[in-house]
């Protein structure tokens, strides 16, 4: 089809990109469609009368909306705001990413900030300098990483089988949410036992409305809550069903029962309930930050959340997405950094969203990798998912960040799944809530998802998590019932849990139990970074570990292949190569390892069945064949010269045992050469026997066209060149000085 | 009692004891299969929560501090009212006369933080309108 006119077949292609079904707009300030910096955001300004904060950024306490009230009485330190607010931004944001001043300090003067001034100040951050910050503000020393473990049908026993994957893979908190309310009790229940299998201490939590997940906190049958949302205007607060003194009550019902619990926000929320009052994204995210500091939450899931696609639709989103999580920091919180909705249709986009933070670090990289397939994620598809856990793995040992996950393989991860789900499913019968046969049990251990379990959802889920609220079942109740039914280590483990609220020492900012139940808080472990050489380091184990990825292929493997087919063909040498014997001929120089270590080239032909298609071609055109080794060089120009110079035509062809192939002239310079097949895994048949008759032609003086390789757009460096590595080891091994050997090509009978 | 050093579930694992007495050790699965032991043996204490706030206060985050010692207050009420004590304050929830109520029995149950939170609320909610 012809384009329209006036457009071009490049502009067509554009069109097909996953890059063009994003949407983005221009800034409207008056929707708060803006990242950074409205026309409309308020000066920076605080004012203190007798201790007591009268002013926060322009407006007086007569005026304060229920943010400002609540900033005024529990947040802002009124002994620090006037030395606070005298600070010029640009030397404050040059203390946030340089070493000279301690993070402690920053702490200190980030008190007396209004919201105004600390947007204001991260503003004026590039991105790197939001990483350096980054690296240096966050309160706990080792990263760790939080998952999504849902599936859309609220399946228990996948839940179970699916947070003993997630745990396995090295996630210490683990979030699920329901589809059905009523479900939320059982899924719940389901996840705690199977977070407890593969290691103690992982983290769990049930999103739902705000008063049902502090009920299943309550009952133990959840151990930390992170769904606790603030908001940074007035308006949305409210349309939030909540205040920041409800709020404040609600963080304090949650420490009562010796819960961990943080808060969320993010930018975009406020755009989207159509309450932004003409602010940017980043001040009315600098009203919620300081109002969790105020209401005393430990720490904040922040950065775009549900927002994030609001936010990525206008310039700049994702430095501001960035300066929310460094914000969370400053006050002292702990950093739960989002990267949990899928920004973006391109996989470039959505890498580049969260690459900036991996790469500096936080307390949770993701507040939810999806750890199941994106049709499973109920939350809807986080920004890297079960899909992407291999590409995470890859990228995290490329860089040697700390990703904090580890590859596993089914050896591991199949019969932890399995026990998840008999255990799950033996407390299930045990309480008398639900049953599950055998076939249903085994579906669930190899799935990959819900859809390899069963299609629809029945009601019996939601029986089982009303059953559960109305008999008052608790995390007491489960462990009987693990030990009755002879799950004694999951047993143990959960009442750990359960023990554990007694001390409380998960209250504290950061906190997360290690895989040997010791705390790793910011009082335990709080970052010390402070330049090159300090702060969290992965250890040499740690990185040993990052660096056995699925896709990792010792030599020995890459060369597995090629014993199988030693023999394909016998190259017998006969002595020193002749010197230009006829005219017609052309002479095929092999390299050195070419049938004697090497017998498989990289598009899985033999180099037998190669080297027999290249000797018809010649003799298709009726020009007599040669067969030379060439053993001092392995490199393909070198060979092909070298048995050009041998040949009575001055024409050769010369092949590795790879499978590159070249055509090469005498009167040409080693490097040059007339017709080249670089891509050996592209190499067919058809193209080696063209490869003969074209060398044959070439050697009557004739012009053939050159051999064409098929059109490919896959890479070809990243799959193939760890076995050019293995081959071409192996060619230089064979080299010897020393002049060509004839060769006597037999085969196999 | 020994001194007590965070993290406690390390340091004194002995010494913190639930509400009703128990130490974390003492809270066993056979126990609990013998039924001797319930949920409740396994509610933190308020003393705990404090010395909690205390390490929070060391650390640098006195809002923390506050948080926990408003915990501490709650940990001695059942689990009903403190959902229903959420539930008055969420906007248009209650009355004045409700919410001074529910202060009341705050302060009843030795909850002085959390009926000051509750007091300023009703400040605020009256002077923004969020009264039902």
């Amino acid at each position: 089809m012809e384009p329209a006119e006036g457009t071009s077949r490049r502009s067509a292609f554009y069109a097909t990109r996953t890059i063009s079904r994003d949407v983005v707009v221009p800034e409207y300030p008056e929707l708060g469609l803006i990242a950074f910096a409205s026309p409309n955001d308020p000066e920076p300004s605080i004012r203190v009368e007798n201790g007591r904060i009268v002013e926060i950024d322009g407006r007086t306490e007569a005026d304060f909306d229920l943010i400002d009230a609540f900033l005024a009485s529990h947040g802002i330190n009124p002994a620090v705001a006037e030395e606070a607010m005298a600070l010029d931004d640009l030397a404050f944001a040059r203390m946030l990413c340089g070493h000279d001043v301690p993070r402690t300090e920053i702490l200190r003067l980030v008190e007396g900030m209004t919201p105004a001034k600390v947007a204001r100040i991260l503003g004026l951050l590039s991105p790197l300098e939001l990483m350096q910050a980054m690296a240096k503000m966050r309160a706990r020393r080792t990263p760790s990483i939080q998952a999504h473990v849902t599936n859309r049908i609220d399946h228990p026993l996948l839940i179970a089988a699916d947070a003993a994957s997630a745990v396995a893979l090295g996630f210490r908190e683990l979030e699920t949410t329901v589809p059905v309310l009523r479900d939320a009790p059982l899924v719940a229940l389901a996840l705690l036992i199977g977070s407890q299998v593969p290691a103690p201490g992982a983290l769990t939590q049930c999103s739902v409305e705000e008063k049902t997940e502090l009920e299943l906190g309550l009952r133990g049958l959840t151990t930390y809550a992170e769904t606790v949302s603030v908001y940074g205007t007035e308006q949305v607060f409210l349309d939030g069903d909540d205040t920041p003194w409800s709020k404040a009550l609600l963080a304090s019902s949650y420490a009562s029962r010796g819960l961990k619990m943080r808060f969320t926000s993010g930018s975009g929320a406020e755009v989207l309930m159509g309450g932004a009052e003409g602010k940017s994204m980043l001040y009315l995210e600098a009203r919620c930050v300081a109002i969790t500091r105020a209401a005393g939450s430990q720490g904040t899931q922040n950065g775009g959340i549900d927002g994030i696609n609001v936010t990525g639709s206008v310039p700049n989103g994702m430095r501001e997405i960035l300066a929310e999580n460094v914000m969370a920091t400053l006050y002292g919180l702990e950093s739960c950094t989002g990267n949990d909705t899928q920004m973006s249709a391109s996989d470039i986009r959505r890498t580049a969203h969260t690459l900036p933070l991996l790469l500096a670090g936080s307390d949770f990289l993701f507040s939810g990798f999806g750890s199941i397939p994106s049709y499973d994620n109920t939350f809807g598809a986080s920004n890297f998912n079960a899909e992407d856990i291999d590409d995470y793995m890859m990228i995290q040992r490329d860089w040697g960040f700390e990703g904090v996950l580890r590859s596993q393989g089914d050896d591991t991860l199949l019969p932890l799944r399995r026990r998840a789900a008999e255990a799950c499913r033996a407390v299930l019968d045990e309480l008398d809530l639900m049953t599950f046969d055998d076939a249903e049990l085994e579906r669930v251990v190899t799935a990959h998802g819900s859809l390899d379990v069963s299609e629809h959802q029945t009601d019996e889920t939601a029986r089982a998590g009303d059953a559960i609220i109305e008999r008052e079942i608790t995390a007491v109740d489960v462990v009987r019932a693990l030990s009755i039914r002879g799950f004694e280590l999951e047993a143990e483990r959960v009442l750990e849990m359960t023990r554990q609220r007694l001390f409380g020492d998960h209250l504290q900012t950061s906190a997360i139990f290690a895989e040997d139940m010791s705390v790793l808080s910011a009082l335990t472990d709080p970052n010390d970074y402070a330049g090159p050489g300090t702060g969290y380091r992965p250890s040499s184990v740690r990185l040993d570990e990052m660096a056995r990825v699925r896709q990792e292929r010792s030599h020995v493997e890459l060369l597995a292949e090629q014993a199988p087919h030693a023999g394909c063909v016998v190259l017998t040498e006969r002595g020193p190569a002749a010197i230009r014997p006829r005219p017609d001929e052309v002479v095929i120089g092999i390299s050195p390892a070419f049938g004697v270590d090497v017998w498989l080239t990289l598009s899985g032909l033999t180099v037998g069945e190669a080297l027999r298609q290249i000797l018809a071609g010649i003799e298709e055109e009726g020009v007599h064949a040669r067969v030379v080794r060439v053993t001092h060089s392995l490199d393909l120009g070198m060979i092909g010269w070298t048995a050009a110079n041998l040949s009575g035509s001055g024409v050769a062809l010369g092949i590795q045992g790879k499978g590159t192939a070249l055509i090469h002239r005498a009167d040409l310079p080693t490097l040059a050469n007339l017709e080249l097949l670089s891509m050996a895994p592209l190499i067919d048949d058809s193209r080696y026997r063209l490869m003969g008759r074209n060398a044959a032609r070439h050697a009557r003086g004739e012009k053939p066209s050159p051999v064409l390789l098929p059109e490919s757009g896959e890479p070809m460096g990243p799959r193939y060149h760890a076995k050019v590595v293995a081959l071409i080891n192996r060619e230089s091994q064979c080299l010897r000085a020393g002049n060509p050997q004839e060769i006597e090509v037999t085969w196999p009978s | 009692m020994a001194e007590l050093r965070y993290p406690l579930g390390e340091h004194n694992r002995a010494d913190v004891r639930s509400q009703t007495g128990k130490s974390a050790d003492e809270l066993t699965v056979a126990d609990i299969r013998a039924g001797t032991i319930t949920a409740a043996d396994a509610a933190v204490d308020p003393d705990t929560l404090r010395r909690q706030a205390e390490f929070a206060e060391r650390g640098g985050n006195p809002q923390l501090a506050d948080n926990l010692r408003r915990g501490a207050e709650l940990a001695l009420f059942s689990d009903d009212d403190v959902l229903r004590f959420y539930d008055a304050l969420r906007p248009g929830r209650s009355s004045v006369a409700e919410l001074q109520t529910i202060a009341a029995e705050l302060e009843a149950g030795a909850g002085t933080r959390c009926a000051a939170l509750v007091h300023e609320a009703i400040a605020h909610y009256t002077r923004r309108g969020l009264i039902s």
